[in-house]
């Protein structure tokens, strides 16, 4: 007998005799499952793995198709990059905020703008009012920029900016404020989000229609490639949509729906796909389900290294490697017993790096009631570095290689993932498949779901559905002072009075014809960005030429 | 009377956080309500001129952006200017404890945090609506 048939032999009557013996000692659920709905079986054998092929399916770390990691030393080498998303108020601020996280130890920056910002409205426009400073720092003209930036090496950290429909000028603005401090563009570190199409489906802060959306996107690509080589173009995003509500293959199925989309863009336009494929960059989110959650991570970066390979021919390594930061799940924080979210985040922020990101946001325990305070930002990179330094997850690459579970789910994660891709090719792709609201409301249909099964009892969420307690409302959260709109209002119309406004209507008319054309368009946007053209003027200028999206609403 | 009680879901603000207020939308059109969602981006005007088009009971109002303080109160005072402040208006998202006594003294009815049950919401209504007929 083969020891294949041994192991079964003995599978199948330790099973019998289990399963005999659940009449007396039931199984705490009739099922069990992932979060995707994945069942989930009592126990993992080589059985569950016997299709995996070593070296074709996991290979060795750095080395094709990824799934171990996409460097061969991976945090042995460098640890991940500490980065806490942050940005409040005015620029002024948010400096002094990015100034105490570097004095704590992080080691890349990320800023949060505010809303008026990422919807390319200026602090006075009728539509940013109660808004100015408030879910990130309010960002005008070049002139924010040089205060947010003050004082900070922009060629010693790396910047990620959560930016997308104008990240074309907040990229602009970086780059003409380290001109100014004498570093050239291709010394340059970071990261804009610039993903659209998660904004169409899951956040919101979209201002043009999709086709002149992607011409932005696909003109920074190839503008990057040549002037600022070392910046990651896009961070296509999969946390939005699981906030949303997706489950964790849905995620990974439309963000890499999306990537796909770019990457035929950017072929569309011209661009060779090793030129800039190495520089596209993934998001992804880190929910409570840990197993899952680890395949997850290493079933996307086997996907997109075989989408890369075999369908796109990318040759260079890099084009094949889904690099990713991740941030822990805002959606699993409660508002109720704030300081359970401590727990959750330690046990997501394990997820991630037993995953194998490349940087991680740990969420902070006052999350689902205000913006971060600083002691609780400090609480949440403290776990960060606990992880890092006390748990040993990090001493070797890929430690959860191996399990029977884990490198199931990981191809049952694959599997699922690769028939929802074969769904949105038919469809005609991510673009289509969002403008029919397919995806939209996939996710819908995922999130009434989950909120049914929780108020049913059969998710448990602790403190809020079950072990609740009577508690006092939470003291010491940060406000942002009402102030910062009046002030950001006026320190906008100085710069208005004070600049030449004769060279800021030139640029902004050069632009203007550019838009109307095909030429690049981030050399113009960088000469409008230096006369101090405001974000508002430039935005408005594109939306004459582009228009605006318009939604369709479904719920 | 065999009415359905009609709610106006809206997101006003800038803020595109829209899981919860079509969380709410699907679970008060599953309780036999009529729901109209505004979708994303509504003035204090345009979701007031909604709820008077669509003869609205209930305002559903949600935001995650911090901004409840300005919308919220601009929202009540446009359906007192237009004879409509018999609407219920409720709110929800991301709003601290210590706003609420403030929002309410403007004239909102209620508001419910993160992990408040549709069921809460759904119940909040029926009630509220029948004593506002009853009133009328």
């Amino acid at each position: 007998m083969s020891d294949k048939e041994e192991l079964e032999k003995a599978f199948k009557a330790w099973e019998e005799k289990t399963d005999k013996a659940l009449a007396k000692h039931p199984e705490r659920k009739a099922k069990f499952m992932t979060g995707s709905n994945t069942p989930i079986q009592r126990v993992y054998t080589p059985l569950d793995t016997e299709d995996i092929d070593y070296l074709d399916d996991l290979g060795l770390p750095g080395e094709f198709p990824f799934t171990r990691g996409v460097q061969a030393t991976m945090y042995r080498g460098k640890l991940w990059t500490m980065r806490q998303y942050a940005g409040f108020g005015t620029a002024e601020e948010s400096n002094a905020r990015y100034k105490y996280l570097l004095a704590q130890g992080q080691t890349g920056l990320s800023v949060a703008f505010d809303l008026p910002t990422q919807i390319g409205y200026d602090s006075d426009h009728p539509l940013a009012a109660g808004e100015v400073g408030k879910v990130g720092v309010a960002i005008d003209s070049l002139e924010d920029m040089e205060t947010l930036f003050d004082a900070i090496p922009l060629d010693k950290v790396s910047t990620s900016m959560t930016i997308n429909a104008p990240a074309a000028v907040l990229l602009a603005m970086y780059i003409a404020v380290a001109e100014k401090e004498g570093i050239p563009a291709s010394a340059l570190d970071g990261t804009i989000q610039n993903d659209i199409l998660k904004e169409y489906v899951a956040r919101g802060t979209y201002i043009f229609p999709p086709k002149p959306s992607m011409r932005l996107i696909t003109d920074i690509f190839a503008y990057c490639a040549r002037e600022v080589p070392n910046w990651n173009t896009i961070s296509i995003s999969g946390y939005h949509i699981r906030e949303a509500g997706a489950t964790a293959v849905q995620e990974v199925a439309f963000t890499l729906a999306d990537g796909i989309a770019y990457v035929e863009a950017a072929i569309a336009a011209g661009l060779d796909v090793d030129d800039f494929a190495p520089r596209l960059s993934f998001f992804f989110n880190a929910h409570n389900d840990l197993f899952e959650e680890v395949a997850k991570f290493r079933a996307a970066r086997r996907v997109w290294a075989h989408i890369m390979k075999d369908r796109f021919h990318a040759k260079n390594p890099k084009s094949q490697t889904l690099r990713f930061h991740t941030q822990t799940g805002g959606s699993t924080l409660t508002a109720q017993q704030p300081s359970n979210n401590v727990v959750r985040v330690a046990i997501q922020a394990l997820a991630a790096v037993l995953g194998g990101t490349q940087s991680l946001h740990t969420n902070s325990m006052d999350e689902a009631l205000a913006l971060p305070s600083e002691d609780s930002v400090r609480l949440a990179l403290r776990t960060q570095q606990i992880l890092a330094y006390e748990s040993g997850v990090a001493e070797t690459v890929d430690p959860l290689a191996g399990s029977y579970y884990v490198e199931s789910l990981t191809s049952s994660i694959e599997k699922d993932v690769l028939a929802y891709l074969d769904k949105i090719d038919a469809m005609g792709g991510a673009v289509r498949a969002i403008e029919q609201g397919y995806i939209q409301q996939e996710i819908q249909d995922s999130a009434y779901a989950w909120q049914m099964d929780m108020e049913k009892g059969q998710r448990i969420v602790v403190g809020l559905n079950k072990f609740q307690a009577k508690e006092e409302p939470p003291k010491g959260l940060l406000r942002v002072d009402p102030s910062v709109q009046e002030r950001q209002v006026a320190k906008l119309g100085k710069l208005k009075a004070r600049r030449d406004n004769a060279a800021v209507q030139a640029c902004l008319e050069r632009l203007k014809k550019a838009a109307e054309g095909t030429d690049n368009l981030m050399p113009l946007i960088l000469d409008s960005v230096k006369s101090y053209a405001t974000l508002g003027e430039i935005c408005d200028v594109l939306r004459t030429v582009f228009g605006e999206y318009s939604p369709s609403v479904t719920f | 009377m065999d009415r359905k009680i009609r709610v106006v879901v809206a997101k006003p603000g800038l803020d595109g956080h829209d899981r919860g207020a079509k969380v709410i939308a699907r679970a008060l059109r599953d309780a036999g309500m009529e729901v109209i969602y505004t979708g994303l981006r509504q003035t204090p005007e345009q979701i007031v001129n909604t709820a008077l088009q669509e003869d609205a009971d209930v305002i559903a109002l949600s935001i995650l952006s911090g901004a409840h303080n300005y919308l919220f109160p601009r929202v009540m005072e446009l359906l007192k200017e237009n004879g409509a402040d018999d609407i219920l208006v409720f709110g929800g998202g991301v709003i601290p404890e210590e706003d609420i006594p403030f929002l309410k003294s403007k004239g909102i009815a209620e508001i419910f945090g993160p992990g408040t049950p549709t069921s809460v919401t759904v119940d909040f209504i029926k009630e509220h609506v029948k004593l506002n007929l009853e009133n009328k």
